[in-house]
């Protein structure tokens, strides 16, 4: 079977008629008809397909096969940090005592989940320096908005009505989104030619209207944020605080802490700096960390301990309230825990240094070739622009992905962050040897050699993926969401 | 060597290779007052060591092996084989969301035939991607509802799972949204009370069915109810049940929201679970999240693209209709694996089912002497029983003897006595009836 022939949808493998049996009828118990009214059933039959098991299996199976993923090759998207997720984590964490225990069963039969709940809080709280940890957000996005409501929860309570977040415009779009869902209008600040926060900027627009300084740190460039003690002086004397966007927290998890550097909140992304699958796009886990201060507004249920037993508060009367419908993600919680008990802290450091010696290896290898934004000490990644048009032609970020994609590699995270024009950002994580590092630039750079030779080819790629460049203009204009028969 | 390929030498190699002597020179740039932060840490742990300690932390979660009837949001349903092993497919669960749609077909195609399943089970025109609960798909649709109308209210019914409402309430303080509880009267939304709440100032009305105490409510009511033309009627479902019962579609709701957990995911704790929105085709451009669309190459095949994307966050930034990015795809692909595989008469077989053991237990527990239904309406597969002892007692003295028999439902949740809310599924077995009728029995003595 080729990989690029047509895979019909489930719908197109109706065999209609009759499906099979799941379950058989239980004794002792009337028909459904005479236990519930009738109109309250369907009038006609679920328009589900009839399709069996062994062609279920062979369509998942194919589709799975048009997939690119992290085990089948490397998979460079910036901010992402698509590092290898161990196999261990996802089948420790799938034990039958975990999957098998459901969230109301009380704390006295739930010790063991709530024991490495509590556990993976406190070595969240102390690898970034926080008083507190909550686990309950579902995703970095969900982590962000959990923070922002802090932030709103601690002013408000002060009596301190303040509407204002600062974040660069060099931010990730979930920054300004998740203020905004907080209830906060936000200002983008104007990166400085150094890509860094701009001190002065940053002063024109802090006054006592400002919540919070959003920032992530290293940024999304790649750069440490060398004035971040000016910064969160600045901040804090203006009565607003700050938040750490937790994406980046792969470029120096034990090397540096986001509460020495005066952040007020954290939140972590499980999916990527733990190691937990990325899923196709979730389910992630974004817990949050907050300083002392903060400790009062964190979400219920709250999970901790008391006298050696471990416990679940549902009332806590600052508490900005409850986030998800029980816990959050346990079951990805469960598996960045292995991943910490496994690597211990000298594992995490290592990391950061393999982390960021990747990234600085393959910027020094790629940018004679595509020059960076910024010229600098790169942290975990690097971003680079193909902006130069007489240099380039008509090579843009866009063909280059693409090339990518027919050699083998996923592309980096293109066109991000906004203020790059023609930016591609390369992370390479830490668990990638220098062989594929080695193969990823020498690509980069044939590719580049045959736009010269061959321009139409490269301008038109990718040429050998299941399915090539699509429509995507008329699919928003037109939206053809579900199948029709 | 843990999860780095390098070996000691290549890494000093590498390093020269970029010019450096110490790696503690790749971090010059961060001023020198913050390194070498003193973390507290456990010791690492070889794989084994690791194998072993969670094998304990299992072990003392002595809740999952006992038999449950617990529900209220997280239901024990059968999850067939095939699907985690499935799921447990590197290229699907490795993956990222489908940024480069030429190799992110499987994620795609699979996405858009979910939004098709989700969008027929509940007889609406379209569904997102997903998003991270139910609890946030009922905040995410409540927000939706005052974009698509300009308004600033929204009417719940206090049916509705209190998790859920707790969340809502969350999402909706911030921005200032306001909210009014429509109360209960025997168990089901009153619906007296929802015609004199509802007015045009409202954005929306939601309710749910099965409602929290497991009651059928009167969904044909709802619609003719609101007497405001624009305000929109919003419904909480459980998924499992919509291969028996009338589906939202057809009691005209706009928006459709709930869990995906009971479509063949484990309660593992409460997440990850996996919340959708479903709604009329005029709303799409209103939805949150991700939605796939269908679409051609340049060759004219057939593939698929994520769609409408100036909706989502990375586009639209603060004027996003949500802050959601990473959502709960791998969870979504697990409902549409179920699906297909249970098919419209699988799917059937395990709600009635269901619904006939919760009746088979519902008739043996009232059975018993001072054991009473708390409401008289008609149940899906969860009830509330009234107790002649207090419910809180109970539900403690029946673990410590190994049963977890179900939620305590007070009374201000229910505007009647306090109850227990007790679920039965497809999987539970008679020998599991015979021993909550035991334990019932000797407590009651």
């Amino acid at each position: 079977m080729p990989m690029d022939a047509y895979e019909p949808t489930l719908f197109e493998l109706d065999h209609k008629g009759k499906g099979r049996i799941w379950f058989s009828e239980p004794e002792g118990t009337s028909p459904v008809d005479e236990l519930l009214p009738q109109d309250a059933l369907r009038n006609a039959p679920l328009n589900f397909p009839v399709v069996s098991e062994p062609e279920v299996v062979r369509h998942f199976t194919r589709l799975s096969r048009r997939n690119f993923s992290i085990d089948s090759g490397f998979y460079p998207l910036g901010s992402c940090t698509m590092k290898y997720n161990p196999k261990v984590n996802d089948a420790l964490s799938q034990l039958p005592g975990f999957i098998g225990l459901h969230p109301e069963s009380g704390q006295e039969v739930s010790q063991g989940t709530l024991r490495l709940m509590v556990e993976i809080q406190q070595y969240l709280a102390d690898l970034t320096g926080m008083a507190g940890v909550t686990l309950n957000p579902c995703a970095g996005a969900h982590g962000e908005m959990c923070g922002m409501m802090l932030i709103k929860a601690y002013h408000d309570d002060r009596g301190d009505k303040r509407s204002i977040v600062l974040s660069p415009d060099s931010s990730h779009g979930t920054n300004p989104a998740s203020a905004a869902m907080a209830g906060y209008k936000t200002i983008e600040l104007k990166s400085g030619p150094d890509g860094c926060v701009d001190i002065e900027e940053l002063k024109n627009h802090l006054n006592e209207d400002v919540a919070a300084v959003m920032l992530t740190n290293p940024n999304t460039l790649g750069l440490f944020e060398k004035d971040i003690l000016e910064i969160q002086r600045l901040a804090h004397d203006a009565g607003a605080l700050l938040y750490y966007d937790g994406a980046n927290l792969n470029a120096i998890a034990g090397i540096a802490r986001p509460g020495d550097m005066g952040f007020n909140v954290v939140h972590f992304n499980l999916h990527k700096t733990f190691a937990t699958p990325h899923g196709g796009g979730g389910p992630g886990s974004g817990p949050v960390g907050v300083c002392e201060k903060l400790l009062p507004y964190l979400p219920v249920p709250i999970i901790g301990e008391e006298n050696g037993t471990y416990t679940i508060t549902r009332k806590s009367e600052k508490s900005i309230g409850q986030l998800s419908t029980f816990f959050g993600n346990v079951g990805v919680v469960l598996r960045a825990y292995i991943y910490m008990r496994m690597l211990g802290i000298e594992g995490i450091r290592n990391n950061s240094f393999n982390a960021v010696l990747n990234a600085r290896y393959m910027l020094k290898q790629l940018k004679d070739t595509i020059p960076p934004e910024i010229e600098g000490d790169c942290m975990h990644e690097f971003v680079l622009t193909l902006k130069d048009h007489e240099r380039f032609g008509d090579l843009n970020t866009m063909a280059m992905a693409k090339n990518l994609l027919d050699r083998g590699f996923h592309a980096p995270t293109v066109y991000f962050p906004l203020i790059v024009k023609e930016a591609m950002m390369i992370e390479p994580t830490e668990t990638e040897s220098k062989r594929t590092l080695d193969a990823f630039v020498d690509a980069v750079k044939e590719i580049i050699e045959e736009y010269k030779t061959n321009p139409e080819h490269v301008l038109h790629a990718p040429h050998q993926t299941p399915v090539r460049r699509l429509d995507e203009v008329t699919a928003a204009r037109k939206p053809e969401l579900v199948y029709a028969d | 060597m843990d999860f780095i390929p390098h070996t000691q030498e290549e890494f000093l190699d590498m390093l020269r290779e970029v010019g450096l002597e110490n790696r503690n020179d790749l971090f010059r740039t961060i001023p020198e007052q913050l390194h070498h932060p003193d973390i507290p840490f456990p010791e690492p742990m070889t794989e084994l060591e690791i194998g072993d300690l969670m094998h304990a932390a299992a072990e003392a979660n002595r809740g999952a092996k006992m038999p449950s009837f617990l529900g209220g949001g997280a239901y024990d349903h059968y999850t067939p084989h095939a699907i985690p092993a499935l799921v447990s497919r590197s290229e699907f669960i490795t993956a990222y969301t489908p940024y480069q749609p030429e190799v992110s077909q499987g994620t795609l195609q699979a996405i858009f035939e979910f939004q098709t399943f989700m969008s027929r089970l509940t007889g609406m025109d379209t569904a997102n991607a997903s998003v991270y609960d139910g609890a946030s798909a009922l905040a995410e649709a409540a927000l939706m509802s005052c974009r698509i109308t300009r308004k600033n209210k929204v009417a719940v019914s206090s049916s509705i799972n209190p998790h859920y409402l707790r969340v809502m309430k969350t999402y909706l303080e911030a921005p200032g949204i306001e909210w009014v509880e429509i109360p209960c009267s025997e168990g089901v939304t009153d619906i007296k009370q929802l015609k004199s709440i509802v007015n045009e100032d409202f954005a929306a009305c939601f309710v749910q069915n099965p409602n929290y105490f497991g009651n059928l409510e009167p969904v044909d009511e709802f619609r003719s109810a609101i007497s405001a033309p624009k305000c929109l009627l919003g419904a909480v479902v459980y998924p499992h049940s919509l291969g028996l019962l009338k589906p939202p579609g057809d009691w005209d709701a706009d928006i459709v929201v709930g869990d995906l957990q009971s479509l063949g995911m484990p309660v593992q704790f409460g997440g990850p679970f996996a919340g959708f929105v479903s709604c009329k085709q005029k709303h799409v451009r209103q939805l949150p999240g991700r939605l796939v669309g269908r679409t051609k190459d340049v060759d004219g095949k057939t593939g698929y693209v994520l769609t409408l994307q100036t909706r989502e966050q990375h586009i639209r930034r603060s004027k996003a209709t949500s802050n959601i990015c990473t959502n709960q795809g791998l969870c979504a692909l697990m409902a549409t694996i179920y699906m297909s595989l249970m098919g419209p008469d699988g799917l059937r077989q395990a709600a009635e089912t269901s619904v006939r053991n919760a009746h088979k237990l519902q008739k043996r527990l009232c059975d018993i002497d001072g054991v009473t239904m708390a409401f008289d309406k008609p149940f899906f597969n969860e009830f509330v029983i009234n107790l002649p002892m207090p419910v809180e007692s109970f539900i403690d003295t029946a673990r410590e003897l190994g049963l977890l028999s179900g939620i305590h439902i007070k009374s201000t949740e229910s505007a009647g006595n306090d109850g227990l809310l007790v679920c039965a599924t497809e999987k539970t077995k008679a020998d599991d009836i015979e021993f909550y009728i035991d334990v019932l029995t000797r407590i009651l003595e």
